[in-house]
């Protein structure tokens, strides 16, 4: 029993309920939202040290046991997933500050944010299948406002197909779950694992795990179930894409995480081979996405897929060096998402076009923001000093050891790309002859560039301080390898 | 012609009544009998909502001068804070508690903090119904 689990869900909760009843003030919203974010990071924080130090923190929710309860389990990966989820959160709320405008603040903006971060908190903190299905739902609701909030046309359009597939895709989700259900017996994670491992996984077992796959991989956007990301991306502003981009994506992945480490795991000459197959194409799809267009937002949408595909191959991998390698990568991935959204935010808000060839020479006047950016591409890319080299050498030597000689190929060759892709962004939106002159900037970045120097600074500490955050990085990825420890903190026997 | 109205408002006004005793009954009933907050909420929301339809949205908002949304967030609110109060008693979060107690004219009686609960559902449930509706009926 411990109640501290539940602290980064319920934080968000109050906080949005409490800003549906205030919509009008603006200012009594932001100072909310500022302190609800502040006390949900200082408890991720101390739930990050607490699983640290004691191991995996379980709350049996009701006080009922499992499995007849509900248990919330803090394991090290959700933790981690946990802080860097608010704290990227926190950047975009504090960029929405400055960029949302008044008109989307007063329908009720704050309030769904706040949603949005308890249904991704929910979703990385429940040990129970089915009530991993209602956090999504919680997600998935606040994301259709977010999406839509604003009412443009493209919005309109582009939240339509959002919702049809996330509809469908939760429909798929209630079968697989009613499959599942009908085998086994019971929702509650461990004790499907514990079952599964008496029965043996029968191909009935492997077939549903395949649905769940198939489902996770459309939240997640995986190859060939990313189609709906790429405009349903671009639509909304930039601190909500920011928002989406760095979390939304991620639950589904962390989805993927959690039933194929701790369920599905009998089986692995299928579903992890599907499962890095996929993720092989999905990186070579995002790659060449991103190379192909001349637009800031699709370049970076195309990015999440491309990192997409490079964490999910992690599962593929299953060894230890492979699930810390991905969960390094994942945790960067969500910090500099964030960052480089944020920032191609602020260039928006200068030049009012996301068209790289209708910008030129904006390092000229905004120098702070240039180098940020650059620095953000390096650590994208996986240049050494920065964060994305120790997730992706770690990976490298995960694949090498076992003979995954493709796929090592294709992510060197595809960090490549991705370093071409945003280098394109800063060469010629940065340099170049000034397409703009000062007087036809659209509008300023006082206060929009600090919530990316965070966010550029905690990659740097991913990146500089490794060596502090590898361990915790490193029991994360024992606890994948091996599910019985997860089975017994939950089930204590 | 004129349309007059007089017949289904007036029997409105008489089995708008009866609907909102039904749907208190079906919330009170529900912990040991089919019913709860959510049919509760939603049998209340069909009793105004058959006042609407037989008078208009102006003479409703005269009836019920009241903003929905308020009533929705103050459900979840109140749902939320039932799960915090088992906080303060370090027990986990959302454990109930029941109680037997002697009321004036009921007798003896069993009470529970599910009952506060689905009080937070109920409200939620009416408060959504109604917002959804009038916010319908509002747009051009």
């Amino acid at each position: 029993m411990n109640n501290l689990v539940i602290m980064p869900i319920l934080i968000p909760l109050i906080t949005a309920t409490i800003l549906l009843l205030i919509p009008k003030r603006t200012k009594l919203q932001k100072v909310i939202s500022i302190i609800s974010l502040t006390l949900s990071t200082t408890a991720a924080f101390t739930l990050v040290h607490t699983v640290y130090t004691n191991g995996i923190q379980t709350l049996e929710v009701g006080g009922w046991r499992p499995p007849f309860g509900i248990v919330l389990v803090a394991d090290m990966l959700s933790s981690l997933l946990v802080l860097t989820g608010i704290i990227v959160s926190f950047a975009c709320i504090l960029f929405a500050f400055r960029s949302i405008g008044e008109a989307r603040e007063k329908y009720y903006f704050y309030a769904f944010t706040q949603f949005l971060i308890t249904g991704v908190m929910g979703a990385f903190l429940t040990g129970d299948i089915f009530n991993l299905f209602v956090f999504f739902e919680v997600m998935l609701m606040s994301s259709y406002v977010l999406i839509v909030i604003g009412g443009t046309r493209a919005q309109l359009r582009e939240s339509l197909k959002y919702v049809l597939v996330n509809v469908i895709s939760s429909g798929l989700f209630i079968v697989a779950l009613a499959y599942l259900y009908g085998l086994v017996g019971t929702l509650s994670m461990a004790d499907i694992s514990q079952k599964i491992a008496q029965a043996g996984q029968t191909e009935i077992v492997t077939v549903v795990a395949i649905l769940f796959l198939i489902v996770f991989g459309l939240k997640g956007g995986i190859f060939p179930l990313y189609f709906w990301l790429p405009g349903s991306y671009q639509a909304p502003p930039y601190a909500i894409t920011a928002l989406f981009g760095a979390l939304l994506t991620k639950v589904g992945v962390y989805a993927i995480y959690r039933t194929f480490t701790l369920i599905f795991y009998h089986e692995p000459h299928i579903t992890h081979t599907i499962i890095a197959v996929l993720a092989g194409i999905t990186i070579l799809i995002g790659a060449i996405g991103a190379i192909a267009y001349w637009d800031v937002k699709k370049i970076l949408i195309y990015n999440i897929v491309t990192a997409i595909g490079v964490i999910v191959y992690g599962i593929a991998i299953a060894t230890e060096t492979g699930y810390a390698g991905s969960i390094y990568y994942l945790i960067h991935d969500m910090v500099i998402k964030g960052a480089l959204f944020l920032l191609a935010g602020s260039m928006y808000t200068i030049t009012g076009t996301d068209n790289i060839k209708k910008m030129g020479g904006l390092i000229k006047r905004h120098p702070l923001l240039g180098w940020l950016f650059f620095t953000a591409c390096l650590a994208l890319a996986g240049i050494p000093p920065l964060s994305g080299f120790v997730g992706k050498i770690l990976l490298v030597q995960g694949g090498l050891d076992q003979g995954h000689y493709l796929f090592v190929g294709i992510m060197l060759f595809s960090s490549l790309l991705v370093l071409y892709s945003v280098m394109k962004i800063f060469m010629n939106c940065f340099f170049r002859e000034e397409a703009i002159s000062a007087k036809e900037e659209k509008g300023s970045t006082k206060g929009l560039v600090y919530p990316s120097v965070i966010l550029i600074a905690i990659s740097a500490f991913l990146g500089l301080g490794a060596e502090f955050v590898y361990p915790y990085v490193y029991e994360a990825a024992e606890t994948l390898k091996d599910p019985s420890i997860y089975i017994q903190a939950v089930l204590k026997e | 012609m004129k349309v007059n109205d007089m017949i289904l408002q007036t029997v409105t006004t008489l089995l708008s009544f009866i609907i909102l005793i039904f749907s208190v009954y079906l919330f009170f009933a529900g912990h040991y009998t089919p019913g709860g907050g959510f049919i509760g909420g939603l049998m209340t929301s069909s009793a105004l909502v058959l006042i609407l339809l037989a008078f208009d949205l102006k003479t409703f908002k005269k009836i019920f001068p009241i903003n929905f949304l308020t009533v929705a967030a103050t459900g979840l609110l109140i749902s939320i804070l039932t799960g915090v109060a088992a906080l303060f008693f370090d027990v986990p979060y959302l454990t109930h508690t029941f109680d037997y107690v002697e009321l004036p004219i009921l007798g003896e009686t069993a009470l529970t903090s599910t009952l506060i609960f689905d009080l937070g559902v109920y409200l939620v449930v009416v408060g959504v119904a109604m917002t959804i509706i009038q916010t319908i009926g509002e747009s051009e």
